[in-house]
């Protein structure tokens, strides 16, 4: 293989004027953490929400919820990405006309979150289903017992154990959303990835901007496993594996 | 609200049919070759050479911390230069974006399949293994015979389930402009400016096919479960 490596290219100028390449490239991680952290807390406000409602009593409620999964998670991701950002503007001419005079990243970014928010919330909400139904059944009949309704069950008894059982598995739909926050490159948005792409056209250095990249994502990974378990400990329930089997 | 013009989604079906063909032939070409080479993979990670179980759980590793979208670029100007370093051609051979990203998907899957066939041989009774050593089988025999066909039959409902997640990704083969069905349909939305009527109508058919295939899995899953 005769590849000609140049890793001075991070420190040349962009033709954009002023800047460095790896400043775009840091300005692009920047993207891509701020769509990651914003669709973070619509997927797991959701989540919860969508994820509880499938656990409740009745037809209606957890019908609803369970369409909302199904919706959300047997469409790629791609092409819902391009239902928001393409497809509801012209199904909406007030939302069109208003993007028409906003700045063009607003949109894109507006989209992603919102794309990435409800896809995740799929995922999320079948993990806090399971954590819901991996509780015992007497701890909902305990909850009963004592004169609590449904609604104080779940606020006091079933949700504060569920939601600290699917702590580990929320891990690792963190990093698959930061992962795949690099989809939202399809319409436009100058993230990560779309940077390293960039800077591949503009100087023929593809290997050198992948190779910083994919540093970058590895990092970002370890750091987010490194956050999640001192949370996974701090949270861990006694007496389940997780919590040390006290 | 724009009137949808349905016409346009029947006068290029010839085309998107096409598409959803190349989809189909990804698809199974790298869940066939993703599933083999995963098994190698879960094989050399469980393996009792310990340089050979770092390098697999490395590539594993590195490949599920990186999102596929980069993995697809990596690769698309990857495989010419390593086409070209095999053949010792002058220059790196045009590939095409179809082709390449056959290779990427089997390479990429082939490290989200190795974590499930992983859980999958570690889900077989250690009782299985001492009695095929018992038996007097070697290590090839007693994977071949006896450990992997049980392994394979608890997690098939998973690899299904994977496979219905691959189907969706391999639409990212967008970015490097490869007419798979989702690519097909945004050249013609584009050409014809008819991005509402196309979108709406990929979306709908992902959505029943993968309705569809979930609902299977998940009978299949109830069928399925070994007795013990």
């Amino acid at each position: 293989m005769n590849y000609h490596w140049n890793w001075g290219v991070f420190l040349q100028e962009a033709p954009e004027g002023g800047v460095r390449y790896w400043e775009l490239l840091v300005a692009g991680l920047g993207w891509t953490l701020a769509v990651s952290c914003l669709a973070w807390v619509i997927a797991l406000a959701a989540g919860v929400l969508v994820g509880t409602l499938r656990t409740v009593p009745g037809r209606l409620l957890p019908g609803l919820a369970a369409a909302w999964v199904e919706l959300f998670r047997n469409v790629p991701l791609l092409v819902q990405m391009f239902l928001w950002y393409f497809v509801l503007p012209e199904l909406l001419p007030p939302l069109k006309r208003l993007l028409a005079d906003a700045d063009p990243t607003t949109a894109q970014f507006a989209a992603a979150v919102l794309c990435l928010g409800l896809f995740t919330s799929a995922r999320i909400a079948e993990q806090v289903r399971a954590g819901i139904r991996s509780l015992p059944r007497g701890q909902r009949e305990a909850a009963a017992a004592v004169g609590l309704t449904t609604a104080q069950a779940y606020r006091h008894v079933l949700l504060p154990m569920a939601l600290r059982i699917v702590v580990p598995p929320l891990t690792s739909e963190a990093m698959n959303l930061i992962k795949n926050s690099s989809v939202a490159l399809t319409i436009g948005l100058a993230e990560l990835t779309f940077r390293a792409r960039e800077l591949g056209e503009y100087t023929f250095s593809y290997f050198e901007a992948f190779t910083a990249a994919t540093l970058i994502y590895v990092a970002i990974a370890m750091s987010a496993n490194r956050a999640m378990a001192w949370i996974e400990r701090r949270v861990a329930v006694p007496g389940y594996i997780a919590g040390g089997g006290r | 609200m724009t009137d949808l013009d349905l016409g346009v989604i029947a006068t290029a079906l010839p085309y998107l049919w096409k598409g959803f063909a190349y989809t189909l032939e990804l698809t199974v070409t790298a869940a066939l070759g993703g599933i083999f080479f995963g098994t190698l993979l879960a094989l050399a990670r469980l393996s009792g050479t310990r340089p050979l179980a770092l390098a697999a759980a490395g590539y594993v590793n590195l490949m599920r911390s990186v999102p596929l979208v980069l993995v697809i670029f990596w690769f698309y100007f990857l495989v010419p230069l390593i086409l070209q370093g095999i053949t010792g051609a002058e220059r790196p051979p045009a590939v095409g974006a179809e082709r390449t990203a056959i290779v990427t998907f089997i390479l990429f899957e082939a490290a989200y399949f190795c974590e499930i066939v992983r859980a999958g041989i570690q889900s077989v009774p250690r009782g299985q293994v001492h009695a095929a050593h018992a038996l007097g089988l070697g290590y090839a025999q007693t994977m071949r015979l006896v450990v992997l066909p049980q392994a394979f039959r608890n997690m098939l409902p998973v690899l299904l389930t994977q496979t219905i997640v691959l189907f969706q990704d391999t639409s990212l083969v967008y970015v490097i402009s490869a007419t798979d069905f989702v690519g097909a349909a945004a050249k013609v939305a584009q050409r014809d400016s008819r991005l509402v009527e196309m979108y709406l109508f990929v979306a709908l058919v992902y959505l029943a096919i993968c309705l569809l295939l979930s609902q299977l899995v998940r009978r299949l899953q109830r069928r399925a479960a070994v007795v013990r």
